[in-house]
């Protein structure tokens, strides 16, 4: 029994020494080490890569060196536990994936004390520490560049040229046979609206809304504006346009003014019927609901991007008992506008309204372009979805096809 | 005429239009450094839009006020707070303090722009409860359905809701995360599609409305 004991107690004692020789056991340096310019980016960007060893546990880390040409050692720059920053944590679609994805990857970019500058060849290394152990593979020099080409977007490139050509395939397709547009009650009740405003003896109201002329919602608000403002002239009503952009005021003006003249009523036109209030948002919404508590316009037409103000103006609008013919791409502010106005243009619809008023073949042939492709996102929407869920249920890696379907905004 | 009118405009906006879409692929420092020159441009030709914009505020407001139109008053108003605020802003050289005390400029933004401002932002509560009680009175099946989202998602959004009903928490997070988001997402690839097929036609001169409307 003394001897079971006395056995029990030296196994004891020897375990730690066991462990420390476990620890002990020759730290391997990182094998396969590559270091290059991080690809894709705009300069001042190294990456390195190296291969994943059996040694790697909670207890090894690795630390990435960088040595500066005008500095005589290198300098710790990061480190961090063996079993992170590997190749697929970087979520580079697997056309620029620089190595295999159970390969470690590290990026080195300036900021936070390190300053690499484009053309400059920099040492770096990555070091495997284990308690007291250290080493390091063999130094790899590199140079940050910039590059001309993001290639992680290739495939966002492909899509809209794919799309592109679709739109303007179907502009062609359209000026060859007729095509079928559904009905918008929206656009269908603009001369409705336009009709009573003239059988009132009221003015119209049109609001372009708070973007400027690089969004593409007001421009749409001003394209709209043209064809509202024909049928305007050729009924001879008041219009009032008031704006919040200069800019966008000045476009307005002479959409206005050419849509008056090819209604034949030049005369009728008013040059301060597009008119400046101010640039901050709440007083021109001030402003706005005066006019409309004024005026007491018949009709009134929002269309383009709107914020908090929405609700201040169509509220407003809908007291006076205005008709209102409501047309915005800003999602947050749909509800409100459904809600208080008698028509609304959902998203996509403010784009189409031009067509749709027109009906020139070269305008409707781009919705037909519109419904193709998201009739293709659509399909993509599916097939992801069952990629997706079959690679989490059967454990395969579907990564070739996901990643053509990723990042598409 | 027509090359300045039409043909130039038509021109500069397919160059800079495909540019500034290719752009978007680059990652140089030499496309940032263009984007940034462009948005300077940009901020200096606001600037000087201001100048078309004020002139036609103090147009119309000069007109009401000359020929005592009905409410010429508040043109008057405009015109005494806004020559006010710019004579008194040069002043004090634009700046709202000077060694630590508020100017008669910085008075101005802080004791009338500011509560007007959030005095307008506020009426936006009363206004959302006046859309609120017009939208759920429950006239047909979709407004009733409608009422029912809202309630539920109402008292999941408040401490005191989900005390009385524990569930709506979760409810409220499912129609939030399932039923709105992915309607949501559908009306963004719609607009998102449609600001595409827009921004092409004008590229390609498909769409020229915005030049001043109509056809050469």
């Amino acid at each position: 029994m003394k001897t079971a004991w006395a056995l029990t107690i030296l196994l004891i004692c020897c375990a730690p020494t066991a462990w420390t020789v476990q620890a002990e056991e020759t730290v391997s340096p990182p094998q396969q080490l590559r270091v290059f310019d991080t690809p894709n980016d705009s300069g001042g960007s190294l990456t390195v890569t190296w291969a994943q060893t059996d040694q790697e546990s909670k207890n090894l880390r690795y630390q990435i060196l960088l040595k500066d040409p005008a500095a005589t050692e290198p300098k710790v720059i990061a480190e961090f536990a063996s079993d992170t920053y590997y190749v697929r944590d970087a979520k580079a679609p697997w056309w620029t994936r620089p190595a295999p994805k159970n390969m470690h990857q590290f990026t080195i970019k300036s900021g936070k004390g390190i300053d690499l500058k484009d053309g400059t060849s920099y040492a770096v290394t990555v070091a495997s520490v284990a308690g007291e152990q250290r080493t390091s593979a063999a130094p790899v020099q590199a140079k940050p560049e910039p590059n001309w080409f993001n290639w992680n977007q290739i495939n966002n490139l492909a899509i809209v040229m794919i799309f592109g050509f679709v739109v303007l395939g179907s502009i062609q397709a359209a000026k060859r046979r007729e095509i079928f547009l559904r009905r918008i009650p929206g656009l269908d009740a603009v001369d409705e609206a336009i009709g009573r405003a003239t059988e009132l003896g009221k003015p119209i109201l049109y609001l372009t809304g708070a973007g400027d002329m690089s969004e593409p919602s007001t421009v749409a608000a001003a394209v709209i504006l043209g064809r509202v403002a024909k049928r305007v002239a050729a009924y001879e009503t008041d219009l009032m346009v008031p704006h919040r952009d200069p800019i966008v005021m000045a476009v307005c003006q002479e959409i206005t003014k050419q849509s008056y003249l090819e209604a034949g009523k030049p005369d009728v036109f008013k040059e301060d019927s597009n008119f400046f209030i101010t640039t901050d948002q709440f007083s021109y919404t001030a402003a706005v609901d005066g006019i409309m508590l004024r005026k007491k316009p018949a009709a009134n037409f929002f269309m383009g991007s709107y914020f908090a103000e929405s609700l201040l103006l169509t509220e407003t609008g809908a007291s006076t008992g205005a008709i209102q013919i409501a047309g915005t791409d800003s999602d947050h502010q749909m509800p409100f506008f459904v809600t208080t106005c008698d028509y609304t243009l959902i998203g996509e619809e403010l784009y189409a309204a031009s067509a749709y008023l027109s009906r020139e073949p070269v305008q409707v042939g781009t919705l037909r372009g519109q419904d193709i492709g998201k009739a293709c996102i659509l399909v993509a929407l599916g097939v992801g979805t069952v990629l997706a869920t079959a690679s989490v249920l059967l454990h395969v890696d579907l990564s070739l096809a996901l990643d053509l379907v990723k990042d598409w905004k | 005429m027509t090359l300045l009118r039409r043909q130039l405009p038509l021109l500069i906006t397919f160059v800079t239009g495909i540019l500034f879409a290719a752009q978007y692929y680059i990652p140089h420092p030499a496309s940032e450094l263009m984007l940034t020159s462009v948005s300077k441009w940009l901020q200096i030709i606001a600037g000087f839009a201001l100048i078309l914009g004020v002139t036609s505020l103090f147009h119309i407001h000069a007109v009401k006020i000359r020929r005592k139109e009905p409410g010429w008053g508040y043109s008057f108003v405009l015109y005494a707070g806004m020559l006010g605020t710019i004579v008194i802003g040069l002043w004090h050289g634009g700046k709202e303090t000077t060694d630590g005390v508020t100017t008669a400029f910085g008075w101005i933004y802080t004791f009338m722009m500011v509560p007007l401002q959030g005095t307008m932002f506020a009426i936006l509560a009363f206004f959302i409860a006046s859309a609120a009680y017009r939208s759920f009175r429950a006239r047909s099946r979709e407004a009733a359905v409608l009422l029912i989202a809202a309630v539920i998602v109402m008292m999941g959004r408040v401490p005191l809701g989900e005390h009385l009903i524990p569930i709506s928490g979760d409810i409220t997070q499912w129609i939030l995360n399932v039923l709105n988001a992915s309607v949501r997402r559908a009306i963004l690839i719609g607009i998102s599609l449609g600001a595409v097929a827009l921004s092409l036609k004008i590229i390609f001169g498909v769409e020229r409305a915005y030049l001043g409307g109509g056809k050469e």
